[in-house]
């Protein structure tokens, strides 16, 4: 019958249509996963866990850097219905046309939806947090996010602390997905070089969200998530009080300390000048304040000690004095006379002629020009440029022209000229000591950064050796890990060598050049420099170690465009080693006030009054 | 026994089942799809469930009521009920209240309904008289003419109340029409052609014309084939092949880009973020993420956490794919089948052309309300936001189907009777 098959069309037809979907439910259920992913997409969020920054101590345990907190005002805009505009801005403190323009400015930002949080004003002040906390109520849909930032507790060492600042694209692009979007990193100073340390790991919590975004709970009850690690506190090797007495004696001066433990390597004072307030970059101005630091033409945030190369002047002939003795051109007994200078190098009035120990006690240049000549012009090596390579082997056997590898950023190599060096802007074989006779007085093209001469220093003071020198001395708590830290580096002067130099150096301070820097009851030996530049005034230089058996510190100081090394390096060091040995430094007042009062930032009195120099 | 004393066991006991298991999973199905965990109280008259659950009391009693009638009422009021069917669609243009841009709701009290509901079973019943009257013969051209307008009235109106998934329910009807004589073809070519057309929008129209030839390659296989055949195959593949393309061709180069979106957006094709694309998009992976046996009452997060707009009315398969996954489903379409093949079996057993026309209008109705809804939230069909019958949330949707399927068990109910009393 016609109508039964029509039935049965029928419902053929119908199972025809179940069949269809049964097919493309089998398609979406089973054979395409990627509605699962899309699923999960939908509901699961990743809310990442900071972990709080390590705090930094210095080498006593003085606290220098901590984590203060700061309250971020967002929004989300859904939320917000019935607001009284007028309070809102009264409460914090802006005119409503900065209020509307803060919210266009929202509304315009990439990935703004309606339903999410963003932040509408960041690093609020407390004052206003607390106005606001008391109308949280008034204020539907704006809330008060907590985050913690860094706080610096004394303004000194800048330099050393560094600062940490939002990542840049690239620093999120390089770090495999670790960075995101409004992360802090590390941008200078230890705060990047133990980044990895400070930092701690972030860790991440699932939580479930429903279309609007909101919050339904963990997922899985947290089964997933990772917690966070604290980033490791850390111990500085700064001495804190040496430290804030190099910056305040170094004040309205441009120039360098660096003094270190001679035994470890410790760096106990870093001081560059000028300097900052480190707090300049923390808070709602950070970016305000890195604008006009950077504009600054004192450099203010260039780390000088670690990268800026000078001639190291007269504390160069020290190195003269070893390294002629163990090329065995030069005895203690040598003596050479000295009638105010040698060809074009000049010298001043002293007696003549001197022994090796005199030579160095009164700096007299024709002496080591003369070491110098008689070790370039060495018969025992065939070519002069192989007895140049073996004194330059002996020089940079003190960690000089190549970077020492101290923990800090920027750290800058410096230079000592290579034979090929002057190969090329004399021809070969045409070149022999007395065309690179300055080399011999610290002069010409040697760049040594001070902590290179700090580090030559404290090699000096350890008759032969050197470590490595760093800045951080302990994480958390366990002394520092880099083996290089703890390696003696024996330079290729024999130890014998050095008793007769130390003698002289003593001089220096006991009845030569640097007798100001003389403290009773220590045995100080130290050099001056007086470096000769481009820049104007000479550099006024000084190194020294003290007490003479077992050093405790060594210490170089320079001092931009300040003349004698005698008149403000050696008494800014003798003023740091009492502070460091003596616990004091105001036995010499006359002298402290001198230098605190001195003002050798003439050139740009008005940029320098600008910049907050300590 | 007697006629005028209708035993309650004579009632189609499976149809009954069928109905209740239903219900009571769409009310599962919408507690979950409007579950909060903060506030998981079963009866609640604010919520939707809480609502669902009085108005299933109301649908269960109207079912009871509707048994109980004798049959001869619904034969008897069949004009006066469509008459009042059409009038309240009228008044709504007076009355009514405009829900989510559709102006076709009455509020009377507290309580709102559509008169479209209403329209649909006074429909049925008006069409299943008009055709089962003496000396009518659905072959003559003035039958056909009164038919349309039957039906073509209440889907006109409800068209000019912007309810066009209620009106296009309408369409169904050409079921029963086939069924009482309306040739085939003409169903068949209608059918293909409103299909072709959707897909040939949707897809791509060199796939749908790969789809095309291997189905017939696949009709050939199965079916003696005669050369006749396989020409009127290649013809007909031939033919839909070029009216997709042309259908393509006018949608691209003669619409204007405003009448494109249009369309696009009735489809589901374009994907704007806030309306139907969102929809289908969302529904797509709440279902696909329910996997093989999905994620458990109340487990769903998609559902849970609100995804899928409209989750508890129109969306209602969402629920059932995520939580209870392609089993589920599967399950689901199966008993759906059930149901209608026995509604299918029941009308064909009727003695009275009245009660297999109605029968068949059930049918059809529930089918096509079938096909879009589910069609729909798996992104096969158009979103153009019918219910789910017995799953969906909805008063009044709920009551109009029930009162469709209660009149057709209680007609079929007073068939068996009569048996019973023939064998007497």
């Amino acid at each position: 019958m016609d109508n039964k098959i029509r039935q049965k069309i029928l419902f053929i037809a119908f199972c025809l249509v179940a069949l269809v979907y049964v097919i493309r439910l089998m398609q979406l259920q089973i054979v395409d996963d990627s509605y699962f992913r899309s699923a999960q997409e939908n509901v699961l969020q990743e809310q990442t866990i900071y972990p709080a920054r390590g705090l930094i101590y210095d080498r006593n345990g003085e606290l220098l850097v901590y984590n203060d907190a700061v309250y971020d005002l967002s929004v989300i805009p859904i939320e917000v219905k019935t607001l009284d505009t007028a309070l809102f801005c009264k409460v914090l403190g802006i005119s409503p046309e900065q209020f509307r323009y803060k919210f266009e400015k929202l509304k315009r930002q990439k990935g703004y939806a309606p339903y999410k949080k963003c932040i509408f004003d960041r690093q609020i002040s407390i004052p206003v947090y607390a106005a606001f906390q008391e109308h949280l109520y008034d204020f539907r849909g704006f809330y008060v996010d907590v985050r913690t930032d860094r706080k610096y507790a004394h303004s000194n060492a800048a330099h050393i602390m560094g600062y940490i600042s939002e990542v840049t694209d690239r620093d999120i692009e390089n770090s495999n997905g670790y960075y995101q979007m409004g992360d802090f990193k590390g941008m200078s100073g230890v705060e990047r070089s133990y980044e990895k340390e400070l930092g701690g790991i972030k860790g991440i919590k699932y939580i479930l969200v429903d279309s609007k975004a909101r919050t339904q709970g963990r997922y899985k009850n947290g089964e997933y998530d990772t917690p966070s690690v604290s980033g490791k506190n850390i111990n500085l090797s700064l001495d804190y009080k040496l430290q804030a007495l190099g910056e305040e004696l170094m004040q309205n001066k441009i120039g360098s300390v660096v003094a270190i433990e001679p035994a470890t390597g410790e760096i106990l004072a870093m001081v560059s000048t000028p300097s900052y307030d480190p707090n300049l970059f923390v808070g709602r101005d950070r970016g305000k304040h890195y604008m006009e630091l950077l504009l600054d033409p004192a450099k203010p945030l260039f780390n000088r000690t670690i990268a800026a190369p000078y001639p190291p002047g007269s504390i160069f002939k020290i190195l003269m004095a070893l390294t002629g003795q163990q090329e065995h051109v030069l005895t203690p007994a040598t003596t050479y006379g000295c009638s105010r200078g040698y060809l074009f190098v000049g010298c001043h009035a002293h007696g003549s002629p001197l022994p090796l120990r005199g030579g160095i006690a009164v700096s007299c240049n024709s002496y080591f020009c003369q070491v110098y000549r008689s070790v370039v012009n060495n018969p025992a090596y065939k070519l002069r440029e192989d007895a140049y390579k073996s004194f330059r082997k002996h020089i940079t056997s003190f960690g000089l022209g190549s970077k020492l590898g101290v923990d800090l950023y920027g750290e800058g190599s410096g230079l000592v000229p290579t034979s090929e060096y002057y190969d090329k802007i004399y021809g070969r074989y045409r070149w022999q000591a007395l065309t690179t006779i300055s080399l011999g007085i610290g002069q010409g093209e040697l760049g040594i950064t001070p902590l290179q001469m700090a580090n030559a220093t404290a090699a000096v003071a350890n008759r032969g050796y050197y470590i490595t020198p760093h800045i951080v001395k302990k994480i958390d708590s366990k002394l520092n890990p880099n083996p290089d830290f703890n390696k003696k580096h024996w330079s290729t002067i024999d130890t014998s060598y050095f008793q007769v130099v130390i003698d002289g150096m003593q001089d220096v301070v006991e009845h030569g050049t640097a007798y100001i820097s003389k403290i009773p009851g220590i045995e100080i030996c130290g050099k001056t420099g007086t470096a000769q530049n481009p820049h104007g005034k000479d550099h006024s230089i000084f190194f020294a170690f003290a007490p003479k058996n077992k050093p405790k510190i060594a210490i170089a100081v320079v001092v931009e465009n300040a003349g004698f090394g005698a008149t403000y390096a050696a008494p800014i060091a003798s003023l740091m080693m009492e502070e460091y040995l003596n616990k004091k430094h105001d036995t010499r007042k006359a002298l402290y006030e001198r230098m605190i009062k001195a003002n050798l930032t003439h050139k740009n009195t008005n940029d320098s009054a600008a910049t907050k120099t300590r | 026994m007697t006629q005028l004393q209708p035993k309650p066991a004579k009632f189609d006991w499976l149809t009954l089942m069928l109905y209740y298991v239903f219900v009571l999973a769409g009310l599962l199905c919408i507690y979950a799809s409007v579950y909060k965990e903060t506030n998981p109280m079963i009866y609640d008259n604010s919520m939707n469930y809480g609502k669902q659950l009085v108005w299933i009391g109301i649908s269960f009693f109207v079912g009871l009521m509707i048994l109980l009638i004798d049959e001869k009422f619904f034969y008897a009021f069949a004009y006066g009920l469509y008459g009042i069917g059409i009038v309240m669609l009228l008044s709504v243009f007076a009355l009514g209240t405009e829900i989510k841009g559709s102006s076709s709701w009455i509020r009377v009290g507290g309580i709102q309904f559509q008169p479209a509901e209403i329209a649909k079973f006074a429909t049925a019943l008006a069409l299943s008289k008009y055709l089962s009257g003496y000396n009518i013969q659905f072959k003559e051209r003035k039958t056909q003419m009164i038919c349309a307008a039957m039906i073509l009235l209440p889907m006109v109106i409800i068209l000019f109340q912007n309810e066009t998934g209620s009106a296009l329910v309408f369409v169904a009807f050409a079921l029963v029409l086939y069924r009482e004589g309306l040739p085939g073809w003409l169903l068949l070519v209608g059918i293909a052609l409103g299909v072709l057309s959707v897909l040939a929008l949707l897809v791509k129209p060199l796939y749908i014309i790969i789809g095309l030839v291997v189905l017939a390659g696949a009709f050939l296989l199965m079916v003696r084939r005669t050369m006749l055949l396989i020409y009127l195959t290649v013809g007909i593949i031939a033919f839909a092949s070029a009216y997709v393309s042309s259908v393509d061709y006018v949608f691209e180069n003669v619409l204007q880009a405003h009448q494109k979106s249009r369309i696009n957006v009735l489809l589901g094709k374009e994907v704007d973020m806030k309306g139907a694309g969102y929809n289908v998009q969302q529904s797509k992976i709440a279902i696909g993420s329910g996997g093989l046996l999905g994620k458990g009452f109340l487990e769903g997060t998609q559902n849970k956490f609100r995804f899928v707009p409209e989750q508890s009315t129109d969306f209602i398969f969402c629920t059932i794919g995520e939580e209870y996954g392609f089993a589920g489903s599967l399950l689901f379409i199966a008993l759906y089948m059930l149901l209608l093949w026995r509604l299918l079996f029941m009308a064909e057993r009727q003695r009275y052309k009245f009660n297999r026309i109605y029968g068949y209008s059930v049918v059809s109705i529930l089918f096509f309300h079938f096909t879009i809804n589910v069609g729909m939230t798996l992104g096969l069909m158009p979103v153009i936001g019918i219910p789910l019958p017995y799953f969906s949330y909805g008063g009044s949707a709920l009551l109009s189907f029930t009162v469709l399927l209660f009149i057709f068990i209680r007609l079929d109910a007073n068939r068996m009777n009569e048996l019973t009393s023939g064998a007497d």
